[in-house]
């Protein structure tokens, strides 16, 4: 079956719808340059539930729950859905918990850092320079042989289990919406958290969230749009195919931007983010090692999740455990700079990619 | 150079980009002959269809058992 998103043309559509509906998302509420990242808003959802008690960054974000269902959806209609798992589970558990650290010390998912520069946001180039980086060192050892393993076919329920938890989370913030503030917390709760201050209090309505968020999961399903797959197939194998997706992603942003006003270039002041070079480089190199040590930036990640990849639900889980320990041990950085324990975290986190780095070489391509 | 030499590689359950990197191993040093890959997600297939597409490779695909594809890449 001929697949059009899978396409050139049909991946620079991709790119192009990513970056249109992400600046909209931003016209419409959701904070600035952050229309759409998903380790933003996974963090987000970390904080909903009250695994961290940042109370500035604390909301069920819909866009991510829509990102899973729309990717099952799409799964389902093109007998896509395969239900598998059990490629070293622990370890993408981990990669996903210190993708994390590294891009809450940048601040923000490769999309973000995508959706940053297109706002002028120059601090951005340090941050996709790190990626790039990052991605390049796991080549590397993807080149030597390093491999998770094989993952097994599985019953659906394997493959159905995170969209089902997004469903619950779904219904959460339906049964549990926001309630007026008592007192001067950053945070109400009503079961779930829900930020009245900061970040976490910006955001597009329900509807229009959840909605981009579905076509944005089945587009990209189809597509396998994949940021740190653009790099990493210009490396291992001189191809564009993905890149091309992600520089459409870019300009049309830029352009949606330049139209809308919300274009302004330059370091200093950019909206949720900090101008420390050195510590935007090297989070994205910690974040771009771990995606490519797991096969998927965070957004290919929940569309694999959607389409029954019970090991991206693992890296999923991982990210957002990872969100929680960020800011519950103050490894996040603020616009103020990195977290009192970033630095160590960073540290810590390339440390732990390069022994799961060496100590996966042996498998030679998992052909055991 | 081999020429004509015919082989298999196996991709079920790797994730990308292992299926694309163990088939441009496959047919690095072939200037011409068949191989087969299996593939058993769409990505994959698409991926190792488009990879060997590039570097002048015919591609058939066949349904495989165990609802796996085969790619039959010759040149």
């Amino acid at each position: 079956m001929k697949n059009f998103f899978a396409s050139t043309w049909g991946v620079v559509l991709v790119g192009a719808v990513i970056g249109v509906v992400a600046v909209l998302l931003q016209y419409l509420g959701n904070p600035p340059n952050m229309g759409v990242c998903v380790a933003c808003f996974e963090r987000d959802i970390a904080g909903a539930l009250g695994l961290h008690r940042a109370g500035v960054v604390q909301y069920m974000r819909p866009e991510i729950i829509g990102f899973v269902l729309g990717s099952l959806a799409a799964a389902l209609i093109f007998r896509d859905f395969r239900a598998r798992a059990g490629s070293a589970p622990i370890i993408r558990f981990v990669l996903g918990f210190f993708a994390m650290i590294g891009a809450l010390v940048f601040l923000g998912c490769p999309w973000r850092a995508l959706l940053r520069l297109a706002g002028g946001d120059l601090n951005a180039i340090l941050g996709l320079a790190g990626l790039a980086v990052g991605v390049f060192i796991g080549t590397l050892f993807l080149r030597k042989g390093y491999s998770l393993g094989r993952s097994n076919k599985s019953p659906a329920m394997v493959g159905l289990m995170l969209p089902l938890i997004m469903v619950v989370f779904l219904v959460l913030l339906f049964l549990f919406p926001a309630i007026a503030p008592q007192g001067e917390e950053k945070s109400v709760q009503n079961l779930i958290w829900h930020s009245v201050a900061g970040p976490g209090s910006m955001h597009a309505a329900l509807g229009i969230s959840l909605g981009v968020g579905l076509l944005v999961g089945f587009i990209a399903q189809r597509s396998r749009f994949c940021t740190m797959g653009a790099f990493r197939d210009l490396f291992l194998f001189r191809q564009m195919h993905l890149m091309l997706g992600v520089i459409a992603l870019v300009v049309a942003a830029v352009i949606l931007n330049l139209v809308l006003g919300s274009f302004n270039a330059g370091f200093e002041g950019q909206p949720v983010a900090h101008s420390l070079y050195l510590w935007n480089f090297l989070g994205m190199v910690l974040a771009g090692w771990a995606f490519a040590l797991a096969g998927g930036c965070p957004g290919r990640q929940l569309f694999m999740a959607g389409e029954g990849d019970g090991d991206a639900a693992t890296f999923v889980l991982g990210m957002i455990a990872g969100a929680a320990f960020s800011h519950n041990f103050s490894m996040a950085s603020s616009p103020n700079g990195i977290g009192a324990y970033g630095d160590i975290g960073v540290y810590v986190g390339l440390a732990t990619c390069l022994l799961i780095s060496v100590a996966m070489l042996k498998s030679k391509g998992g052909n055991q | 150079m081999s020429t004509d030499t015919t082989k298999t590689v196996d991709a079920r359950g790797l994730s990308c980009p292992q299926p694309v990197i163990l088939t441009l191993d496959a047919i690095k040093n072939m200037a011409s002959g068949t191989v087969t890959v299996l593939v058993d997600t769409d990505a994959s297939r698409e991926n190792v269809a488009r990879a060997a597409g590039f570097r002048g490779w015919n591609v058939a695909e066949s349904p495989a058992q165990d609802d796996a594809t085969a790619l039959t890449l010759t040149k």
